[in-house]
Protein backbone atom coordinates (compact mmCIF):
# COMPACT_ATOMS: atom_id res chain seq x y z
CA UNK A 1 0.00 0.00 0.00
CA UNK A 2 2.94 2.05 0.88
CA UNK A 3 4.42 1.72 -2.31
CA UNK A 4 1.28 2.02 -4.38
CA UNK A 5 0.97 5.68 -2.98
CA UNK A 6 4.79 6.60 -3.41
CA UNK A 7 3.99 5.71 -6.79
CA UNK A 8 0.99 7.25 -7.81
CA UNK A 9 2.00 10.49 -5.91
CA UNK A 10 5.13 10.50 -7.89
CA UNK A 11 3.18 9.95 -11.57
CA UNK A 12 0.53 12.32 -10.74
CA UNK A 13 0.81 14.49 -7.74
CA UNK A 14 4.21 15.60 -7.88
CA UNK A 15 5.73 14.78 -11.64
CA UNK A 16 9.02 15.35 -12.16
CA UNK A 17 8.28 17.31 -15.12
CA UNK A 18 5.57 19.90 -14.17
CA UNK A 19 6.00 19.89 -10.61
CA UNK A 20 9.75 19.65 -10.15
CA UNK A 21 11.24 21.21 -13.02
CA UNK A 22 13.29 17.91 -13.71
CA UNK A 23 13.88 17.41 -17.44
CA UNK A 24 12.31 20.61 -18.92
CA UNK A 25 15.08 20.51 -21.63
CA UNK A 26 14.17 16.99 -23.26
CA UNK A 27 10.42 17.90 -22.60
CA UNK A 28 11.12 21.34 -25.31
CA UNK A 29 12.84 19.99 -27.11
CA UNK A 30 11.98 16.57 -27.79
CA UNK A 31 8.06 16.76 -27.34
CA UNK A 32 7.03 17.93 -31.06
CA UNK A 33 6.04 14.02 -31.98
CA UNK A 34 4.43 11.47 -30.15
CA UNK A 35 6.28 8.84 -31.34
CA UNK A 36 9.56 10.29 -30.41
CA UNK A 37 8.42 11.14 -27.45
CA UNK A 38 7.09 7.95 -26.10
CA UNK A 39 10.83 6.13 -27.22
CA UNK A 40 12.45 8.31 -25.31
CA UNK A 41 9.70 8.48 -22.35
CA UNK A 42 10.47 4.14 -22.45
CA UNK A 43 14.63 4.74 -22.14
CA UNK A 44 14.35 7.04 -19.59
CA UNK A 45 11.89 5.05 -17.46
CA UNK A 46 14.73 2.24 -18.04
CA UNK A 47 17.53 4.47 -16.94
CA UNK A 48 15.85 5.43 -14.50
CA UNK A 49 15.02 2.63 -12.56
CA UNK A 50 18.54 1.06 -13.20
CA UNK A 51 19.80 4.44 -11.76
CA UNK A 52 17.91 4.05 -8.48
CA UNK A 53 19.17 0.83 -7.99
CA UNK A 54 21.97 1.17 -8.41
CA UNK A 55 23.05 4.89 -7.18
CA UNK A 56 21.17 3.02 -3.79
CA UNK A 57 23.85 0.43 -3.62
CA UNK A 58 26.33 3.04 -4.26
CA UNK A 59 25.33 5.59 -1.87
CA UNK A 60 24.83 3.58 1.09
CA UNK A 61 27.11 0.37 0.62
CA UNK A 62 29.87 2.66 -0.88
CA UNK A 63 29.74 6.46 0.34
CA UNK A 64 27.73 5.94 3.95
CA UNK A 65 29.90 3.13 4.46
CA UNK A 66 33.56 4.97 3.77
CA UNK A 67 32.13 7.85 5.21
CA UNK A 68 33.17 10.32 2.05
CA UNK A 69 29.58 11.48 1.02
CA UNK A 70 31.52 14.69 -0.53
CA UNK A 71 32.03 12.44 -3.51
CA UNK A 72 28.58 11.87 -4.15
CA UNK A 73 27.74 14.10 -7.11
CA UNK A 74 31.11 12.83 -9.04
CA UNK A 75 30.03 9.38 -8.33
CA UNK A 76 26.30 9.45 -9.07
CA UNK A 77 27.17 11.45 -12.38
CA UNK A 78 29.38 9.01 -12.93
CA UNK A 79 27.10 6.03 -12.55
CA UNK A 80 24.54 7.24 -14.56
CA UNK A 81 27.14 8.22 -17.54
CA UNK A 82 28.31 4.54 -17.80
CA UNK A 83 24.87 3.26 -17.30
CA UNK A 84 23.72 5.03 -20.02
CA UNK A 85 26.99 3.53 -22.14
CA UNK A 86 26.20 0.13 -20.90
CA UNK A 87 22.11 0.19 -21.77
CA UNK A 88 23.11 1.51 -25.11
CA UNK A 89 25.65 -1.53 -25.97
CA UNK A 90 23.47 -4.32 -24.63
CA UNK A 91 20.67 -2.86 -26.78
CA UNK A 92 22.56 -2.87 -29.76
CA UNK A 93 23.88 -6.91 -28.99
CA UNK A 94 20.65 -8.24 -27.71
CA UNK A 95 17.98 -6.12 -30.15
CA UNK A 96 18.62 -4.28 -32.58
CA UNK A 97 15.14 -3.23 -33.80
CA UNK A 98 15.00 -1.70 -30.45
CA UNK A 99 18.06 0.02 -30.79
CA UNK A 100 17.85 1.67 -34.08
CA UNK A 101 14.17 2.48 -32.14
CA UNK A 102 15.57 4.45 -29.15
CA UNK A 103 19.55 5.01 -30.56
CA UNK A 104 19.62 8.68 -31.24
CA UNK A 105 17.74 9.42 -27.78
CA UNK A 106 20.21 7.06 -25.19
CA UNK A 107 23.23 9.31 -25.07
CA UNK A 108 20.51 12.48 -24.35
CA UNK A 109 19.43 10.84 -21.14
CA UNK A 110 22.83 11.00 -19.52
CA UNK A 111 22.27 15.35 -19.41
CA UNK A 112 18.19 14.93 -18.51
CA UNK A 113 18.60 16.28 -15.20
CA UNK A 114 15.74 14.56 -13.87
CA UNK A 115 17.78 11.08 -13.95
CA UNK A 116 19.97 13.28 -11.53
CA UNK A 117 17.59 14.57 -9.22
CA UNK A 118 16.25 10.87 -8.78
CA UNK A 119 19.57 9.84 -7.50
CA UNK A 120 19.55 13.16 -5.03
CA UNK A 121 15.93 13.20 -3.95
CA UNK A 122 16.31 9.77 -3.02
CA UNK A 123 18.89 9.91 -1.07
CA UNK A 124 17.94 13.30 0.51
CA UNK A 125 14.42 11.43 1.71
CA UNK A 126 16.50 8.39 2.96
CA UNK A 127 14.37 6.13 0.90
CA UNK A 128 14.62 1.89 1.79
CA UNK A 129 16.49 0.04 -1.22
CA UNK A 130 13.01 -1.13 -3.02
CA UNK A 131 11.29 2.48 -2.28
CA UNK A 132 14.23 3.85 -4.40
CA UNK A 133 13.20 1.60 -7.12
CA UNK A 134 9.43 2.36 -7.00
CA UNK A 135 10.60 6.09 -7.02
CA UNK A 136 12.59 5.54 -10.10
CA UNK A 137 10.00 3.79 -12.26
CA UNK A 138 7.03 6.10 -10.50
CA UNK A 139 9.31 9.48 -12.07
CA UNK A 140 9.78 7.59 -15.38
CA UNK A 141 6.39 6.78 -16.21
CA UNK A 142 5.73 10.63 -14.76
CA UNK A 143 7.75 12.07 -17.11
CA UNK A 144 6.79 9.53 -20.41
CA UNK A 145 3.33 10.56 -19.24
CA UNK A 146 4.10 14.06 -19.28
CA UNK A 147 6.36 13.78 -22.89
CA UNK A 148 3.67 12.17 -24.60
CA UNK A 149 0.87 15.11 -23.48
CA UNK A 150 2.63 17.47 -24.60
CA UNK A 151 3.94 15.87 -27.96
CA UNK A 152 0.14 15.47 -28.76
CA UNK A 153 -0.91 19.07 -27.73
CA UNK A 154 1.81 20.35 -29.87
CA UNK A 155 0.98 18.28 -32.85
CA UNK A 156 -2.43 20.23 -32.53
CA UNK A 157 -0.77 23.51 -31.90
CA UNK A 158 0.94 23.07 -35.64
CA UNK A 159 -2.07 23.76 -36.69
CA UNK A 160 -3.35 26.67 -34.84
CA UNK A 161 -1.97 30.68 -35.35
CA UNK A 162 0.44 31.21 -32.85
CA UNK A 163 2.08 34.42 -33.03
CA UNK A 164 5.22 34.80 -34.67
CA UNK A 165 7.60 35.83 -31.55
CA UNK A 166 6.33 33.10 -29.39
CA UNK A 167 6.71 30.84 -32.09
CA UNK A 168 8.68 27.18 -30.72
CA UNK A 169 10.09 28.29 -27.11
CA UNK A 170 7.42 30.51 -25.96
CA UNK A 171 4.19 28.80 -26.52
CA UNK A 172 5.52 25.28 -25.53
CA UNK A 173 6.25 26.88 -22.48
CA UNK A 174 2.66 28.54 -22.22
CA UNK A 175 1.48 25.12 -22.58
CA UNK A 176 3.45 23.46 -20.04
CA UNK A 177 1.87 26.23 -18.09
CA UNK A 178 -1.51 24.92 -18.31
CA UNK A 179 -0.69 21.64 -18.35
CA UNK A 180 0.53 22.27 -14.80
CA UNK A 181 -2.26 23.84 -13.68
CA UNK A 182 -4.32 21.16 -14.46
CA UNK A 183 -2.00 18.40 -12.87
CA UNK A 184 -2.21 20.48 -9.51
CA UNK A 185 -6.11 19.16 -9.49
CA UNK A 186 -4.71 16.17 -8.31
CA UNK A 187 -3.24 17.44 -5.64
CA UNK A 188 -6.41 16.91 -3.40
CA UNK A 189 -5.34 13.10 -3.99
CA UNK A 190 -2.48 11.46 -1.65
CA UNK A 191 -2.90 14.14 1.70
CA UNK A 192 -6.38 14.29 1.85
CA UNK B 1 45.30 30.82 -33.81
CA UNK B 2 41.91 33.52 -33.79
CA UNK B 3 40.52 33.88 -37.18
CA UNK B 4 38.29 36.08 -36.92
CA UNK B 5 39.38 37.76 -33.80
CA UNK B 6 36.46 39.34 -32.33
CA UNK B 7 37.21 42.19 -29.35
CA UNK B 8 37.42 40.61 -26.13
CA UNK B 9 34.59 43.33 -24.72
CA UNK B 10 32.06 41.80 -27.65
CA UNK B 11 32.69 38.17 -26.44
CA UNK B 12 31.94 39.41 -22.94
CA UNK B 13 28.52 41.43 -23.95
CA UNK B 14 27.00 38.52 -26.27
CA UNK B 15 26.14 36.48 -23.28
CA UNK B 16 24.28 39.51 -21.77
CA UNK B 17 21.65 39.46 -24.65
CA UNK B 18 22.74 38.49 -28.37
CA UNK B 19 23.18 34.99 -27.15
CA UNK B 20 21.84 34.71 -23.41
CA UNK B 21 21.76 31.14 -22.43
CA UNK B 22 18.21 31.18 -21.26
CA UNK B 23 16.39 33.68 -23.36
CA UNK B 24 18.60 32.93 -26.98
CA UNK B 25 19.72 29.45 -26.96
CA UNK B 26 16.87 28.09 -24.31
CA UNK B 27 19.42 26.30 -22.14
CA UNK B 28 19.49 25.59 -18.52
CA UNK B 29 15.80 25.54 -17.77
CA UNK B 30 15.29 23.32 -14.96
CA UNK B 31 16.61 25.78 -12.39
CA UNK B 32 15.14 28.90 -14.62
CA UNK B 33 12.13 27.95 -13.50
CA UNK B 34 12.05 25.86 -10.07
CA UNK B 35 14.09 28.62 -8.19
CA UNK B 36 12.67 31.79 -9.12
CA UNK B 37 9.81 32.00 -6.65
CA UNK B 38 12.40 34.83 -5.07
CA UNK B 39 14.30 37.22 -6.38
CA UNK B 40 16.38 36.45 -3.49
CA UNK B 41 16.89 32.53 -4.82
CA UNK B 42 16.94 33.14 -8.38
CA UNK B 43 19.99 35.67 -7.55
CA UNK B 44 21.92 33.05 -5.90
CA UNK B 45 21.06 30.33 -7.92
CA UNK B 46 22.53 32.72 -9.96
CA UNK B 47 26.31 33.32 -8.32
CA UNK B 48 26.70 29.97 -7.55
CA UNK B 49 26.00 28.70 -11.50
CA UNK B 50 27.99 31.37 -12.50
CA UNK B 51 30.91 30.34 -10.22
CA UNK B 52 31.39 26.87 -11.00
CA UNK B 53 30.71 28.26 -15.25
CA UNK B 54 34.20 30.50 -14.09
CA UNK B 55 36.10 28.52 -12.75
CA UNK B 56 35.06 24.79 -14.60
CA UNK B 57 35.39 27.29 -18.00
CA UNK B 58 39.20 27.89 -16.58
CA UNK B 59 40.32 24.85 -15.55
CA UNK B 60 38.73 23.32 -19.17
CA UNK B 61 40.80 25.92 -20.84
CA UNK B 62 43.93 24.81 -18.78
CA UNK B 63 44.02 21.38 -19.60
CA UNK B 64 41.86 21.03 -23.05
CA UNK B 65 45.12 20.20 -24.90
CA UNK B 66 46.02 17.82 -22.51
CA UNK B 67 42.84 15.69 -22.61
CA UNK B 68 42.39 12.84 -25.07
CA UNK B 69 39.25 14.04 -27.01
CA UNK B 70 37.48 10.70 -26.71
CA UNK B 71 37.40 10.90 -23.38
CA UNK B 72 36.44 14.63 -23.07
CA UNK B 73 33.04 14.92 -21.67
CA UNK B 74 33.46 12.77 -19.07
CA UNK B 75 36.60 14.73 -17.95
CA UNK B 76 34.49 18.04 -17.98
CA UNK B 77 31.65 16.30 -16.33
CA UNK B 78 33.96 15.41 -13.07
CA UNK B 79 35.53 18.93 -13.27
CA UNK B 80 32.26 20.47 -12.86
CA UNK B 81 30.74 17.65 -10.15
CA UNK B 82 34.26 18.85 -8.23
CA UNK B 83 33.26 22.67 -8.61
CA UNK B 84 29.83 22.05 -7.66
CA UNK B 85 30.39 20.21 -4.60
CA UNK B 86 32.66 23.19 -3.23
CA UNK B 87 29.79 25.78 -3.86
CA UNK B 88 27.06 23.55 -2.46
CA UNK B 89 29.38 23.15 0.55
CA UNK B 90 30.10 27.17 0.77
CA UNK B 91 26.67 27.56 0.51
CA UNK B 92 25.20 25.07 3.26
CA UNK B 93 27.72 26.62 5.85
CA UNK B 94 27.20 29.80 4.86
CA UNK B 95 23.69 30.81 3.48
CA UNK B 96 22.07 27.55 4.91
CA UNK B 97 18.79 29.75 4.80
CA UNK B 98 19.09 29.87 1.18
CA UNK B 99 20.70 26.52 0.58
CA UNK B 100 17.67 25.02 2.40
CA UNK B 101 15.28 26.59 -0.25
CA UNK B 102 17.48 25.96 -3.05
CA UNK B 103 17.69 22.58 -2.38
CA UNK B 104 18.36 19.84 -5.08
CA UNK B 105 19.04 22.63 -7.50
CA UNK B 106 22.57 23.29 -6.00
CA UNK B 107 23.62 19.98 -6.95
CA UNK B 108 21.99 19.85 -10.00
CA UNK B 109 24.25 22.43 -11.57
CA UNK B 110 26.33 19.25 -12.42
CA UNK B 111 24.09 18.94 -15.21
CA UNK B 112 22.91 21.65 -16.20
CA UNK B 113 23.30 22.73 -19.91
CA UNK B 114 24.37 25.85 -19.89
CA UNK B 115 28.31 24.64 -18.59
CA UNK B 116 28.67 21.86 -20.26
CA UNK B 117 27.15 23.58 -23.42
CA UNK B 118 29.85 26.43 -22.87
CA UNK B 119 32.83 23.59 -22.47
CA UNK B 120 31.97 21.94 -24.93
CA UNK B 121 31.25 25.35 -27.37
CA UNK B 122 33.67 27.71 -26.27
CA UNK B 123 36.34 26.46 -23.90
CA UNK B 124 37.60 23.40 -25.39
CA UNK B 125 38.36 25.51 -29.23
CA UNK B 126 39.57 28.79 -27.77
CA UNK B 127 42.65 29.91 -25.44
CA UNK B 128 41.84 30.25 -21.59
CA UNK B 129 41.35 34.23 -21.36
CA UNK B 130 38.83 33.87 -24.13
CA UNK B 131 36.68 31.43 -22.04
CA UNK B 132 37.22 33.32 -18.68
CA UNK B 133 35.91 36.16 -20.75
CA UNK B 134 33.06 34.25 -22.66
CA UNK B 135 31.90 32.77 -19.10
CA UNK B 136 31.88 35.53 -17.34
CA UNK B 137 29.35 37.44 -19.71
CA UNK B 138 27.08 33.90 -19.78
CA UNK B 139 27.31 33.87 -16.07
CA UNK B 140 26.04 37.53 -16.04
CA UNK B 141 23.43 36.88 -18.69
CA UNK B 142 22.21 33.77 -17.27
CA UNK B 143 22.13 35.59 -13.50
CA UNK B 144 20.15 38.63 -14.78
CA UNK B 145 17.48 36.78 -16.50
CA UNK B 146 17.14 34.38 -13.67
CA UNK B 147 16.75 37.81 -11.22
CA UNK B 148 14.21 39.14 -13.95
CA UNK B 149 12.41 36.01 -13.56
CA UNK B 150 12.66 35.66 -9.87
CA UNK B 151 11.36 39.51 -9.64
CA UNK B 152 8.31 39.20 -11.61
CA UNK B 153 7.11 36.48 -10.02
CA UNK B 154 7.80 37.69 -6.31
CA UNK B 155 6.18 41.09 -7.47
CA UNK B 156 3.00 38.99 -8.85
CA UNK B 157 2.60 36.80 -6.55
CA UNK B 158 3.77 38.02 -3.04
CA UNK B 159 3.95 41.85 -3.71
CA UNK B 160 7.66 41.91 -3.18
CA UNK B 161 11.14 42.39 -5.00
CA UNK B 162 14.33 41.09 -2.96
CA UNK B 163 11.47 40.95 0.22
CA UNK B 164 10.92 44.46 -0.07
CA UNK B 165 6.93 45.01 -0.52
CA UNK B 166 6.34 46.92 -2.94
CA UNK B 167 2.59 46.55 -3.74
CA UNK B 168 -0.01 47.74 -1.35
CA UNK B 169 -2.23 45.16 0.31
CA UNK B 170 -5.25 46.22 -2.36
CA UNK B 171 -3.74 44.34 -4.88
CA UNK B 172 -4.46 41.13 -4.58
CA UNK B 173 -1.34 38.68 -4.46
CA UNK B 174 -1.64 35.93 -7.91
CA UNK B 175 -0.24 33.07 -5.72
CA UNK B 176 -0.41 31.10 -8.83
CA UNK B 177 2.78 33.07 -10.10
CA UNK B 178 4.67 31.17 -7.36
CA UNK B 179 3.52 27.85 -8.09
CA UNK B 180 5.09 25.48 -10.87
CA UNK B 181 2.36 26.90 -13.34
CA UNK B 182 3.41 30.00 -12.60
CA UNK B 183 6.99 29.55 -13.26
CA UNK B 184 6.04 28.50 -16.93
CA UNK B 185 3.62 31.28 -17.93
CA UNK B 186 6.39 33.72 -17.29
CA UNK B 187 9.18 32.57 -18.87
CA UNK B 188 7.34 31.42 -21.97
CA UNK B 189 5.99 35.11 -21.68
CA UNK B 190 9.61 36.38 -21.27
CA UNK B 191 11.04 34.53 -23.76
CA UNK B 192 8.29 35.90 -26.28
CA UNK B 193 8.84 39.39 -25.21
CA UNK B 194 12.49 38.79 -25.61
CA UNK B 195 11.82 37.71 -29.43
CA UNK B 196 9.65 40.83 -29.78
CA UNK B 197 12.01 43.18 -28.28
CA UNK B 198 14.90 41.40 -30.68
CA UNK B 199 12.38 41.53 -33.89
CA UNK B 200 11.56 44.92 -33.31
CA UNK B 201 15.40 46.20 -33.35
CA UNK B 202 16.03 44.31 -36.03
CA UNK B 203 13.38 46.30 -38.01
CA UNK B 204 14.60 49.22 -36.91
CA UNK B 205 18.68 49.08 -38.14
CA UNK B 206 18.28 46.96 -41.28
CA UNK B 207 20.90 48.43 -42.87
CA UNK B 208 23.11 48.55 -39.91
CA UNK B 209 23.80 45.03 -40.52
Amino acid sequence: MQYLLLFISTVLVNNFVLSYFLGICPFIGVSDRISSAIGLGLATTFVMTMTAAVSWFINHKILIAFNVPFLQYVSFILVIASLVQLVEMFVRKTSPPLYRALGIFLPLITTNCAILGLALLSALRDYGFLQSVVFGIGAGVGFTMALVIMAGIREQLELADVPVNLRGAGITLITASLLALSFMGFQGLIKG
Amino acid sequence: MAKTPTPLGKEFTKGLWAQNPILKQVLGMCPTLAVTNSAVNAFAMGLATSFVLLMSSTLVGLVRKMVPSQVRIAVYVVIIAGFVTIADYFLRAQFPDISRALGPFVPLIVVNCVILGRQEAFTSRNPVGRSIVDAAGMGVGFTLALIVMGSVRELLGNGSVFGVTLLPQVFERWTIMLLPPGAFLALGVLIGTSNLIAARRQRRAPAAQ
